[in-house]
């Protein structure tokens, strides 16, 4: 599918491409190809995309009009040669109230058994749409309306590392201990970001998360095993 | 050798940050006024990428283990070798045992102190320049030891930077490019934009600047979609944010106003209660 695009300069250095302002899996897909398109023709660039554009920028961006329409021509003409690979994650979460802290406050503020919160939150896959704000975060996508809780008027200062999290109407892990302002429902003990792996994140925007339940003693036999880099996450390609 | 004795408000290793891991999340980080860290660097005829020792405010307690040498450029902080003034924009060479603290803070905001070779530390993702959790620390610690090269013999006439930079901290105009959301401004906000004075407010570090004034502001948030370290974001209570160089890599406030990279280097030098007045120009 093609869309119509605007091409935007944004600092000296970097050009902004913005798909409609809409959060559509179609639109996630096309800014992956192009994104794809863009790594392998243009030179000298970083490239970082959110739900809707695209950030491509340059160590210097001599010619901006000529360098939009080398951009545009790739968008109009070419195919992406090589099938891009996507897979479903499978993430062990342990919802038990430790783990879980405002999961009580859900169920009170939003008349919504906490068994019921847990069972729609595992229920379905969630599209990852993009990685940022802090290092390793994702914005994942898909989440039931029956668990859109907005964020708190005041963040928390320290959510712990791996607190799976409710944001409005996306859910996602905190990959470090930080400040942050998301519903906390559970923890999951697996790594998602490793500065000194290649790439520091294994799930990528376009792959999909499914979280499951596993107990207290599972998240602790999880994690000796993770830190011990003794832990394989299940992983099903899904664009067969 | 170095032994940090005391490690002052906020003193962070920094070189020119690091770059292409945007995509996870990761900052650009690096020095906050990379013209007086390429200056600082440039004295001491090191690479501009070597790492130094940016200092916020408050200087740190330094004692050499080893003969090297040492420039210091950025805010005047008043240096002591040994409790004797030295001169800032100058190469000073450095005995065992010497002894680096800091007093007064004169003008700006941020001291750069470069060693001759840079600084040693852990290189992660292309950088040294500390950002937790890309690296351990996001600051540095009482009583830490930080590596550096040996020099075997010392300079006879010391290098100094003879130009005045005084300009760099007093002027109050920080360029910008209009922001991706800047149409979305009306004209008489446009006008309020460039004509009023904005104050820095208590609330800035390396992440982000904001200013005290509140801005009229009936534009709706965005998507949360890509920024920049320089980018000018208005928030719905109409308060305005400046992202620097540790910034978030997305949000989903309208990015109304772009700072030029000079202008994020003179910003850095800017404390809480200074005026600053944008002036838009064009690319």
């Amino acid at each position: 599918m093609s869309y119509l695009l605007t091409y935007k300069r944004f600092g000296k250095n970097s050009i902004l491409i913005e798909w409609p302002n809409t959060i559509d899996e179609m639109i996630l897909q096309s800014i992956i190809e192009y994104k794809s398109l863009i790594e392998k023709n243009i030179k000298n660039k970083s490239i970082i995309n959110s739900y809707n554009s695209l950030l491509v920028s340059f160590n210097s961006l001599n010619n901006f009009q000529k360098t939009i329409d080398e951009l545009k021509a790739l968008y109009s003409k070419k195919k992406i040669s090589e099938k891009l690979k996507f897979y479903r994650w499978y993430i062990p979460v342990c919802y038990e109230n430790e783990f879980g802290s405002d999961l009580q406050d859900l169920e009170k503020k939003y008349n919504l058994d906490q068994e019921k919160i847990i069972k729609i939150h595992t229920a379905f896959n969630y599209k990852l749409y993009n990685i940022g704000f802090i290092p390793g975060f994702m914005y994942l996508g898909g989440l039931n309306k029956k668990i859109h809780f907005p964020r708190k008027r005041t963040p928390i200062l320290d959510v712990k590392k791996g607190s799976v999290g409710i944001g409005g109407s996306h859910t996602g892990i905190y990959p470090h201990n930080s400040p942050g302002g998301w519903n906390i429902i559970g923890n999951s003990p697996v790594n998602l970001f490793n500065p000194n792996a290649n790439p520091p994140c294994f799930i990528k925007p376009g792959d999909e998360v499914r979280f499951f339940t596993i107990s207290k003693k599972d998240h602790k036999k999880i994690k000796s095993k993770v830190e011990s880099n003794n832990y394989k996450l299940v992983k099903k390609l899904i664009n067969d | 050798m170095i032994e940090v004795i005391s490690s002052g408000l906020y003193s962070s290793i920094q070189d020119l940050g690091r770059f292409n891991y945007e995509e996870f999340g990761v900052p650009n980080s690096g020095n906050m006024d990379k013209f007086s860290s390429i200056l600082c660097n440039n004295l001491l005829k090191n690479k501009d990428s070597d790492a130094v020792m940016e200092i916020t405010m408050t200087g740190p307690k330094l004692l050499f283990k080893n003969r090297t040498k040492i420039c210091i450029t950025g805010a005047d902080l008043s240096p002591k070798i040994n409790n004797g003034s030295i001169e800032m924009n100058k190469v000073h060479n450095i005995h065992e045992e010497d002894v680096l603290n800091f007093g007064k803070l004169n003008y700006g905001y941020r001291t750069y102190l470069a060693v001759k070779g840079g600084f040693i530390t852990d290189k992660i993702m292309g950088s040294r320049s500390m950002y937790y959790p890309i690296t351990e620390k996001q600051k540095l610690k009482n009583g830490e030891v930080l590596f550096t090269k040996k020099v075997k013999t010392y300079d006879n006439h010391s290098n100094k930077y003879v130009f005045d930079y005084d300009e760099h901290f007093k002027k109050k105009i920080i360029y910008v490019y209009p922001g991706p959301e800047f149409n979305k401004l009306n004209k008489k906000q446009i006008v309020n934009l460039t004509s009023s004075e904005f104050t820095i407010s208590n609330n800035n570090n390396r992440m982000a600047y904001q200013l005290n004034e509140l801005f009229q502001n009936d534009i709706d948030p965005i998507i949360s979609s890509l920024v920049l370290s320089g980018t000018v974001q208005l928030t719905p209570s109409g308060k305005l944010i400046i992202l620097m160089r540790d910034n978030q890599t997305c949000g989903g406030y309208p990015r109304i106003l772009q700072l030029s990279e000079e202008s994020i280097n003179r910003l850095s030098q800017k404390h809480a209660g200074k005026k600053i007045k944008f002036q838009i120009i064009d690319y």
